[in-house]
């Protein structure tokens, strides 16, 4: 395959990075689609939106987030010096929220007084039900039943903010499921409604424009990095589910060659038992919500179902970009088990304080199992992308303890 | 240039052309309720008054479908139907029936896994005539509707309410067999949209293209169907049949209602 100048000029104009992304999608959303790319495209050139958004990124977000030294992990592992970016300590506990203030901004200069949104772990929902609450636009979360059960503090923290959460019982109840439905509802409402996706995956250009509104992450992390150690960092760990807050991170980074890219997925029970979340590692290219990427499915191509710990990595597709960069070789993707994610939420927590959630704690699994490799002047930056309040429930479960 | 493959889709609308009367469209989804019981469902269709057949190619995420057709996608995959399941359907329906069209509709994942050549070359050889693959709109022809064509095949698109004067032309541009005008601005089998504003819609459309008009989404009654008989060239059935292959004999359940529906789609006055 060849390699671009730059890899940070996706997509083509059509929505593609290389063969993935597009605009698969019904013929009644088409036109939204185009409408909203033009919205979204308008709004990167105009200042007053940048600076109405970089203001609640600062006053209401809690921006910037900070970069921090994880210095009793990085004297356990004994190697590369571990940095987390704390997108955490955002309000609403997760990365998840940079993008939804950018969308509903977009979606008020739109006109819509509508808006929905899918949720896997809840963060996107919990993001998204906060931003309609601060503009008072009615919202409603489609989310699946299994997914429910196991978020329930989530599900109670949306409808305390005056969202509608619609549990969604078809296929296996989780997130492929929850976004099927929020397409079917967006079909139906298509003049008033905006949907706002919670990850850079679906059709274009939600990619590239979710993609945007997090680079944030990453831009932070290039200025804070060069403040704290005068030089760009050598590695850089995020999970990936969809992927918004790994492609917010890298993004910036793209064109250092020196800075290594580490893509973490769910590896679930493990690679080879087939229940896992890792499109990346052990799927291939297809065609879902609205975009050509790595999907788990049959080899009749019906989508199968991913399995992982974390609900918000239990998605059977990832972000095209990622794809593209994964066939370009750019960022090198690897997966986590179950098992080596809840040994990192645990060893997180006993020697930084910071329980991390389990998506994150995919992150810093990978951390911990590179870390040791690596020479001491070796800088890593972990995305430590949410926290892990709402988990506690799964992982007392697992302890056998009833909260 | 526009290219306009001749199948039996266009024999099929000039046939009704020359009656004075439009068809009617039956969808089924193939395998549903089970591979033997959806066989005898599709070689009963056109004896039950179905002018074109629509085959549902069961898929595990049907976006822009409701309830009736996602269930009747889940009981037919859950029974074994397979894309080349489909295939073998469409070819023992061509052993007795070589004049109805056949028009496979789906979403594009399973085609592009099976693979776009050898599944256009085995679809033509089983006897299909079009597609309709509802996440591939002109944007994304290149994928597979100019290979379709190519293949001498139509590829069948949809114009729905959204679709605005700016867009028309793009979205009939490569169309071919019939234009499908999706009559709500939805998901199948929800809400029905009012005669006039087909008429209107339809009147809208013929003059961008010279396609017959298909209209689809919220037909259910003999009564329904038959006013958008009197609009357009062919009303798209979907899923009211559907809906009676979960219960108890879908054989002669989905072809009764078949047959009144066509009752309703005869006695319609143009």
């Amino acid at each position: 395959m060849e390699i671009p100048n730059s890899f940070r000029n996706g997509p083509y104009p059509d929505g593609h990075f290389g063969i993935h992304g597009g605009r698969y999608v019904a013929e009644t959303l088409m036109p939204l689609i185009l409408e909203l790319e033009k919205a979204w495209k308008e709004s990167k050139t105009d200042p007053a939106f940048r600076a109405e958004l970089d203001g609640h990124l600062k006053h209401y977000v809690g921006r910037p987030s900070p970069l921090y030294f994880a210095r009793r992990l990085t004297a356990r592992l004994g190697g590369a010096k571990v940095y987390f970016k704390r997108e955490d300590l955002n309000h609403t506990g997760a990365h998840k929220v940079n993008s939804c203030m950018g969308q509903i901004l977009l979606a008020r200069r739109m006109g819509k007084t509508r808006i929905i949104a899918e949720t896997g772990a809840g963060m996107h929902g919990v993001a998204t039900a906060t931003v309609c609450a601060l503009f008072d636009l009615p919202c409603t979360v489609y989310m699946g039943c299994k997914d429910i059960e196991r978020q329930s503090a989530n599900v109670y923290r949306m409808k305390m903010m005056g969202a509608e959460v619609r549990p969604v019982t078809a296929g296996a109840g989780t997130l492929k499921d929850a976004m099927n439905e929020a397409i079917r509802d967006w079909v139906a409402n298509v003049g008033t409604t905006y949907y706002l996706i919670g990850t850079v995956a679906g059709m274009h250009p939600f990619p590239a424009m979710v993609r945007d509104f997090q680079c944030v992450i990453g831009e932070e992390t290039r200025a804070q990095i060069l403040d704290l150690e005068g030089r760009l960092p050598d590695s850089l760990v995020a999970c990936i589910g969809g992927g918004s807050n790994a492609m917010g991170l890298f993004h910036p980074f793209l064109d250092d060659p020196s800075v290594r890219i580490y893509g973490v997925e769910a590896a679930g029970h493990g690679i080879d038992s087939g229940r896992h979340a890792a499109s990346l590692t052990g799927g291939r290219p297809g065609v879902l919500h609205g975009n050509r990427t790595y999907l788990l499915m049959d080899d009749d191509g019906q989508i199968e179902e991913a399995h992982s710990i974390s609900a918000g990595l239990d998605y059977p597709g990832v972000g095209p970009e990622h794809a593209w960069l994964h066939e370009l070789g750019r960022v090198d993707y690897v997966a986590i088990t179950d098992d080596e994610a809840l040994d990192a939420f645990r060893l997180c927590s006993r020697l930084e304080g910071i329980i991390p959630a389990l998506e994150s704690a995919h992150a810093v699994a990978h951390a911990i199992r590179l870390a040791p490799t690596l020479p001491a002047d070796h800088l890593m930056v972990v995305n430590l992308s949410g926290r892990g309040d709402k988990d506690l429930d799964t992982v007392a479960a697992i302890d056998g303890v009833s909260l | 240039m526009r290219r306009r493959p001749e199948t039996r889709i266009g024999r099929r609308f000039a046939a009704l052309g020359d009656e004075g009367r439009a068809g009617l469209v039956a969808f089924v989804t193939a395998g549903d309720p089970d591979p033997e019981t959806s066989r005898r469902i599709l070689r009963g269709l056109p004896a039950a008054g179905a002018d074109l057949i629509e085959l549902g190619m069961p898929f595990s995420d049907p976006m822009a479908d409701g309830p009736a057709i996602q269930a009747s996608s889940q009981r037919a995959l859950k029974a074994g139907m397979t894309l080349t399941g489909v295939l073998s359907l469409v070819r023992d329906f061509r052993t007795d029936d070589d004049a109805t069209p056949i028009i496979l509709m789906g979403y594009y994942n399973p085609i592009y896994v099976y693979g776009v050549d050898r599944f256009l070359a085995d679809a033509k050889a089983a006897g299909v005539d079009g597609f309709i693959v509802v996440d591939l709109p002109p944007e994304e022809e290149a994928d597979f509707c100019l290979p379709c064509l190519d293949a001498g095949l139509n590829f069948i698109y949809l114009a729905t309410p959204t679709t605005d004067e700016a867009r028309l032309p793009r979205v009939v541009e490569n169309a071919s067999g019939f234009l499908y005008y999706v009559s709500i601005a939805g998901i199948t089998g929800t809400g029905s949209a009012t005669a006039d504003a087909v008429a209107a819609a339809v009147s809208r459309l013929r003059a961008r293209t010279d396609l017959p008009i298909g209209v689809g989404f919220g037909i259910k009654t003999p009564d329904q169907a038959a006013a958008i008989a009197r609009v357009a060239d062919a009303a798209v059935v979907g899923s009211a049949l559907v809906a009676l292959a979960a219960g108890d004999d879908p054989v002669n359940a989905v072809l009764g209602r078949t047959r009144d529906l066509a009752a309703g789609v005869r006695g319609a006055r143009r």
